[in-house]
């Protein structure tokens, strides 16, 4: 048995909290918008370092994006990750989902052969600029890992017989499933919290080399299956939310006082919807 | 894994902050020869610093030639207004020059968050190791006092380097703490409130009657700070606009507006309003200068140790410059400790003294020492400069431009004894001669 | 590099020219979601859509039914025919009756190359949304998440509309050259559609093909919620819910006595949770919950986008805020302009009163 070798996915992310829209043009104004690592895998990174302090190995990082998404791995390197990998090139611009699997796929099996295979494959739950949760189900399925999402807490980890349990979130309730490795796990939030590195990863992180991919070093051959060739989708509109026609009706305040107006409110609501109103009297006189 | 006292850990140089002081003391050094560490407690250079701002070229020019190349420059800076406000109106001088636009302009209005962020690459890229969300605690001293190392917040761990550069800016803890510089007074630093207001590049251009890279600074004193010592200001980026308002944070202790309500006095001023409407407000900082001036620089070196920008007190209040101080003050400092590393001279507290040489040789205090009566007489006279004066020059203007009968000499008599009865004549020339001596 | 959504100037346009292998591709499909016992209601409301999608294209609305009992599934197929669907391809098998990847995978995406439809809808569920990824991925082909509106357009294919950047944005994505196109819609978005007990539709059975010694993965167990606040506040009938106008986490609890007194669910927006006023399930907006409420009552909520993606589909939406300019007051259809922490309580009052009076006549 060889040492644990985890893979996590992270990805570069405009802080969508500070995201603007042109008003004339519905394009994203980048302008003094900082960028973070898609918070939700910093999750997956975390419990990723965990498995890693506790079984020995190593734990490399990868990313797909343009050159400045070294940033991100820099800091995955401070909070403790081993090795990382950046792959980029313009091949890969204009990536749908199915794309950017196929290239965060290839780039995995690349990394399996340089630094031996990995054992899991981390990602978030999803990120939150894309927003889809489809990316590590699609690496999963194409590199035929066991698949196993919105994971809560790894309860078991066995390297001896290959095997691994976990929480998993599901509809009304927590599935315990157990499977074998290699698996893909995506992390649910709020699973773990992120360390603070040491001084002595801060510091390694930034003098760390970093490894960068293009698509040929990471083994892609066909480019036809990555970027905009490879995408199935397209984006064909882009557009802001419109407007509502009519402005709320306003209740009138009058200088009344709140009970007043509250009265007047419960009027105006039986009176837009009966149905309401009917389900109230219903309820209160007790059927 | 790496462990924190690695042989290779051990810097020539640390340097604390990575502000535009410590930006051009490690870019400097770097490119010296020395191995420098940058230990900065924000998430990213600049991160601290969400504000835009003005840079005068010549300063950072002197450390990076072609920074004009791929500096994150706004807009170059060809118009500036002077505005006196009073509640509803404003009397003004504006300068507007076409030689501004010439091919290496001399100020620009930058966003500090990406500036700081591209300076910081250059840093790295000349050699330095950095290492942000790290916060120095305290400085590591011999029984001597000589400083050979800094505690991090990173579970207490130590580095070691033969000198520390301070470039903490204006709250300067690590040095106060260490006890090598004072606790800032109240009345030598102002509080500035600003936010950034998000506009299109065309809005902007058709609002202030710009063009291509063409930006405006305005600059604004009056009844705004309630008769406090302050100054509002606006200026214009690319897709945005800074606005902010700062006064001294003596004055905001006894006086009655809070900040942010005298910034929002400013946005809401009729001459303001329209320059700002329809924007969106994403960011919201409030940040300390240092105003005290010449008077109150502290100790600047000693042994192992310098201290350079805000940290250093090197901000002229007057003319608002403070970016091009810190990267001045940063440079000197950098050269002195690559010349004494290169003649293997060690970095004591005596051969440390010429920093402070070297600044006085610069404009840096010898600007800071012309105008060190300021902060001053702004502060004894301040009901007058930033109430009295701007109301009455809004009403002599109008009673000069209102035509409504009045001869021109009457209305001159009308000026004059508006000006005697709201501030008796003494009262106003010794203003005037309080001034004169303190900018000579 | 995925990250800007704009439209590919280049191929926005490009002629669609489907491959031979895909002509044949027909109907409009709806993964059935049946779990514990039931229907997930977001299946439903897909079959509504998915009903008027064929009724524009001149096709047929079938459903997917994946599951361990034959007739459970059979049970569940008349259901779903009841909403809209005109057929169901079921597969029973043990293997199915707890939700795994791999099975489920292999079993929607045979039936898929067996039958070849030209749409397939599943809900954003957190099955929903494991099972999409696979399939289409396995399929190659296009999948678009968390739809908010689905259409057909001239050309006859699926125009899905969805959020980006946090909501700022909507965009539109379609699926070229490749069947079948695929999205998925997260519950509440669409309308429940009115069930007709008359209408009957067609049986296919397929079999699955699988052994449980193919299938590595095991479940061990199930936990179920205990406060399933979950599903109760997504499907309520009233929900009233705050925002950080309230203050502080003391005065939450005026929107939680009003929503008693109305037997409705109580929510919040998204600072709430951060403050850990209220619990992330009880969060209304994107990055929450949807909900369509007959009444919602928002007090002290600013009405960002983000918000206002979560709670569109309401009949009838009131609010309080103190601030006329609020951005919620354009999309409420009754609003008080007052300070919430007067007015929630003399609501409460209010309902208090008048449903006490009915009490005493009832
Ligand atoms: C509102 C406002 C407007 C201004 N406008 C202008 C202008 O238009 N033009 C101009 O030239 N100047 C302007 N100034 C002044 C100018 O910003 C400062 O003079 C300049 O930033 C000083 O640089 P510095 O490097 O000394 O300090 P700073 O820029 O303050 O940098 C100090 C850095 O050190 C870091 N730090 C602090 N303590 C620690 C620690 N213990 N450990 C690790 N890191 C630490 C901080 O996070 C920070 O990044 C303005 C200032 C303000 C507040
Ligand atoms: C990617 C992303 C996803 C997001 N997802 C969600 C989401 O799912 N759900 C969500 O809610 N938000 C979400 N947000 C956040 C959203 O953008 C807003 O920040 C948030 O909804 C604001 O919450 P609020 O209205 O409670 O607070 P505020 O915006 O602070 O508004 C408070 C309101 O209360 C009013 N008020 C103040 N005092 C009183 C009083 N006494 N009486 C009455 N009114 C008063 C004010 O006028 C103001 O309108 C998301 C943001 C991002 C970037
Ligand atoms: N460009 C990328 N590079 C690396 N990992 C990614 C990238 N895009 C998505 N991921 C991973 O896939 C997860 C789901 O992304 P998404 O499908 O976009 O919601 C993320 O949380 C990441 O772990």
């Amino acid at each position: 048995m060889g040492a644990l070798h985890i893979v996590v996915c992270i990805k570069q992310v405009p802080d969508s909290a500070q995201i603007r829209v042109h008003p004339i043009y519905n394009t994203i104004m980048r302008q003094g918008v900082p960028t973070i690592i898609n918070p939700y895998d910093l999750f997956a990174l975390e419990a990723a370092l965990q498995l890693r302090d506790q079984f020995g190995g190593a734990v490399t990082v990868l990313t797909m994006g343009p050159p400045m998404a070294e940033e991100s791995l820099r800091k995955a390197l401070a909070f403790g990750a081993d090795r990382a990998v950046l792959l980029t090139d313009r091949a890969f611009a204009g990536s749908d989902t199915l794309a950017t699997t196929f290239a965060l796929a290839s780039a995995v099996s690349k990394i399996g052969e340089t630094w031996g295979t990995p054992d899991i494959v981390f990602c978030g739950k999803q990120t939150i600029d894309g927003d889809t949760a489809q990316v590590g189900p699609g690496i999963a399925s194409r590199l035929e890992l066991n698949q196993l999402t919105y994971v809560a807490k790894i309860s078991k980890l066995d390297l001896e017989a290959g095997a691994i349990e976990v929480e998993r979130r599901a509809e009304g309730g927590t599935q315990l499933l157990s499977t074998k490795l290699p698996a893909l796990v995506t992390m649910l939030e709020g699973s773990n919290e992120m360390r603070r590195g040491s001084l002595a990863c801060a510091l390694a992180a930034a003098q760390a080399e970093i490894t960068v991919w293009n698509a040929a070093a990471a083994g892609i051959e066909d480019l036809l299956n990555c970027g905009l060739k490879g995408s199935p989708t397209i984006v064909k509109k882009v557009f802001a939310p419109g407007a509502h026609t009519v402005r709320a009706q306003q209740i009138e305040l009058q200088d009344r006082n709140a009970d007043d107006i509250a009265r007047d409110l419960l009027d105006q609501i039986f009176i837009r919807q009966p149905q309401v109103e009917a389900d109230l009297m219903r309820m209160a006189s007790g059927q | 894994m790496a462990s924190a006292q690695q042989p290779n850990d051990k810097f020539d140089v640390i340097v604390i902050g990575a502000g535009p002081s410590g930006n051009a003391a490690a870019y400097v050094l770097a490119r010296g020869g020395l191995r420098v560490l940058q230990l900065e407690r924000g998430e990213y250079p600049g991160s601290k610093n969400v504000q835009g701002a003005i840079l005068y070229a010549n300063a950072l020019e002197q450390i990076i030639p072609d920074f004009r190349d791929d500096a994150p420059l706004e807009r170059h800076v060809i118009e500036q207004r002077i505005w006196m406000l009073d509640d509803k109106s404003y009397v003004g001088m504006n300068y507007r020059s076409e030689d501004f636009n010439e091919e290496r302009p001399n100020r620009y209005t930058i966003i500090r968050a990406p500036f700081d962020k591209w300076f910081s690459r250059k840093v790295r890229d000349a050699g330095a190791t950095i290492v942000c969300e790290t916060t120095v605690t305290e400085l590591i001293r011999t029984e001597a006092g000589r400083v050979i190392g800094v505690r991090t917040d990173r579970d207490g761990a130590v580095v070691l380097a033969d000198m520390v550069i301070m470039a903490e800016g204006v709250n300067g803890l690590v040095g106060q703490r260490s006890g090598l510089r004072p606790e800032l007074k109240p009345d030598s630093v102002a509080l500035a409130v600003k936010e950034m207001h998000f506009l299109p590049r065309e809005t902007i251009d058709a609002r202030f009657n710009l063009k291509g890279a063409e930006g405006v600074v305005i600059e604004a004193m009056g009844t705004v700070t309630d008769g406090m010592v302050g100054t509002a200001f606006l200026y214009t980026n690319q897709e945005s606009i800074s606005v902010g308002i700062g006064c001294l944070v003596s004055d905001f202790k006894t006086g009655t507006a809070a900040p942010y309500e005298l910034l929002h006095r400013f946005k809401t001023h009729p001459a303001i309003a329209p320059l700002l409407e329809g924007a969106e407000v994403k960011e919201y900082a409030a940040h300390l200068i240092p105003e005290g001036g010449y008077n109150s620089i502290p100790q600047l070196y000693g042994d192992g140790w310098l201290i350079v920008g805000d940290a250093g007190q090197f901000v002229n209040a007057v003319h608002r410059e403070g970016s091009n101080m810190a990267m001045t003050s940063g440079r000197l400092a950098a050269e002195l400790v690559i010349k004494l590393h290169r003649m293997r001279e060690p970095f004591s507290s005596e051969n440390l003294a010429e920093y402070h040489t070297m600044l006085k040789n610069s404009f840096v205090m010898k600007d800071l020492k012309k105008y060190k009566g300021i902060p001053g007489f702004l502060h004894s006279s301040s009901k007058h400069v930033f109430g009295t004066y701007p109301r009455l020059l809004s009403q002599a203007a109008q009673t000069w431009f209102r035509v409504d009968g009045a001869d021109k000499r009457e209305k001159e008599r009308q000026i004059v004894s508006m000006m005697r009865k709201d501030r008796s004549f003494s009262g106003l020339i010794s203003d005037a001669f309080k001034l004169v001596r303190a900018w000579r | 590099m995925s990250d800007a959504p704009r439209p590919a100037a280049s191929r926005a346009n490009t002629k669609k020219e489907l491959p031979e292998r895909f002509r044949n591709h027909r109907h409009v499909w709806v993964f059935v979601e049946y779990e514990h016992g039931r229907i997930h209601p977001v299946s439903l409301e897909l079959i509504g859509e998915a009903r008027k999608l064929a009724d524009k294209l001149g096709v047929e609305v079938a459903g997917v039914l994946l599951g361990g009992s034959e007739p459970e599934m059979r049970e569940a197929a008349a259901q779903a025919s009841q909403f809209g669907a005109d057929l169901n391809y079921i597969i029973a098998d043990p293997i199915l009756t707890d939700y795994r990847n791999q099975p489920y995978t292999k079993a929607l995406t045979e039936l898929v190359e067996t039958y070849k439809p030209e749409i397939l809808l599943l809900g954003a569920t957190t099955l929903g949304r494991d099972l999409a990824g696979s399939v289409a991925t396995t399929l190659r082909t296009g999948l678009t998440a968390d739809c908010t509106e689905l259409a057909i357009d001239d050309e006859r294919s699926l125009a899905a509309t969805r959020p980006t950047f946090g909501g700022s944005l909507l965009c539109t994505i379609h699926t070229l050259n490749f069947r079948p196109q695929m999205a998925t819609v997260r519950p509440r978005v669409m309308a429940m559609p009115e069930a007709d007990p008359s209408r009957v539709g067609r049986v296919v059975m397929h079999p699955l093909g699988m052994m449980e010694d193919d299938i590595v993965t095991k479940v061990m167990g199930f936990l179920a919620d205990r406060e399933s606040a979950t599903a109760q506040l997504a499907y309520a009938d009233i929900v009233v819910a705050g925002g950080l106008g309230l203050r502080s986490r003391e005065n939450f609890q005026l929107v939680r006595d009003l929503a008693a007194v109305l037997g409705g669910e109580y929510g919040g927006s998204r600072p709430l949770v951060a403050k850990g006023w209220i619990t992330a399930d009880r969060q209304i907006g994107q990055t929450g919950k949807t909900i369509r409420p007959k009444l919602y009552i928002a007090a002290g909520i600013s009405g960002a986008i983000q918000h206002r993606v979560g709670v569109e589909g309401a009949d009838l939406i009131v609010a309080i805020n103190i601030d006329p300019s609020a951005q919620i007051f354009d999309f409420a259809h009754l609003g008080v302009i007052g300070d919430a922490i007067e007015i929630l309580p003399a609501l409460t009052r209010a309902f208090q009163a008048r449903l006490s009076v009915n009490r005493l006549a009832g």
